[in-house]
């Protein structure tokens, strides 16, 4: 009984989000991460004349280092806060992740701190990018050969 | 024309990622990875090359391209040295990103402190 009431009190005082609001927010945001690396894809093909291929590498190494600049002067989490899936899920989140955990376990020390937690939280992307592109590889290899 | 396709491309993206926030317990780092295995999903049937020709830039930005580019490359060398090949290439063309994020935050953990 007494959980069951505390369970309802939880749930009233839950601070309701508001889904279309915040949609709306990711959907503006997000789609403008996506016209910038258009954009940054064009202006190095055109001023740098190389193949839209190793331009669009460029774009998302221009792109990690914006997140990794604005996490550490400090205003990337109010943006993340703002616009949350907007910017968590283009590559600027990976940035955003790896970031705060090398500047949270920097003054644990060089190695015991920096190099161990770097990829605390960004870790699950590789490590589950990597099983799944492996499983779903060797899917590939048995049903249509490579 | 690219440029409204990749504003579209991305902004549905992150308008999923959004609901599937809102709606489930899930954190961010569960949506991310999710994401991610969505994406080579995708391209282990070359759907997802079809959304990079149609949206460009815009298909590159999401996370999901972070898995696309690790099948893709593992494909490419699996194709010259068979099933070998997805272990020699996986990291062939994210290497870029990753390597960007371990240098950058690395240098730049030295420069600022954590801000509360």
């Amino acid at each position: 009984m007494e959980k069951k009431k505390y369970q309802s009190m939880v749930e009233k005082h839950t601070p309701k989000e508001n889904t279309l609001f915040n949609c709306l927010i990711s959907f503006f945001i997000g789609g403008f991460m996506g016209f910038l690396g258009q954009l940054l894809v064009d202006l190095y093909s055109y001023y740098l004349n190389i193949p839209t291929k190793e331009a669009s590498t460029f774009m998302i190494i221009t792109l990690v280092f914006i997140g990794c600049l604005f996490t550490a002067l400090g205003f990337f989490d109010k943006w993340v806060n703002f616009a949350k899936c907007g910017l968590i899920i283009p590559i600027t989140g990976f940035a955003h992740a790896m970031m705060s955990a090398a500047l949270e376990y920097r003054k644990e020390g060089l190695v015991t701190g920096l190099g161990a937690n770097m990829f605390k939280l960004a870790g699950s992307v590789i490590i589950f990018g990597v099983v799944s592109a492996y499983v779903f590889g060797l899917l590939r290899i048995l049903i249509i050969g490579g | 024309m690219i440029y409204l396709n990749s504003i579209l491309f991305c902004g549905i993206i992150c308008v999923i990622g959004q609901i599937i926030l809102d709606n489930t317990k899930l954190t961010p780092g569960h949506i991310t990875t999710i994401f991610v295995v969505l994406g080579a999903f995708l391209d282990s049937f070359n759907i997802y090359d079809k959304f990079v020709l149609w949206a460009g830039g815009g298909a590159l930005v999401p996370i999901t391209s972070f898995g696309h580019l690790l099948i893709h490359g593992a494909m490419d060398t699996v194709n010259n040295f068979g099933v070998m090949g997805l272990f020699m290439g996986m990291f062939d063309l994210t290497s870029s990103g990753i390597v960007a994020a371990i240098i950058f935050s690395f240098i730049l953990s030295f420069i600022f402190k954590p801000q509360d």
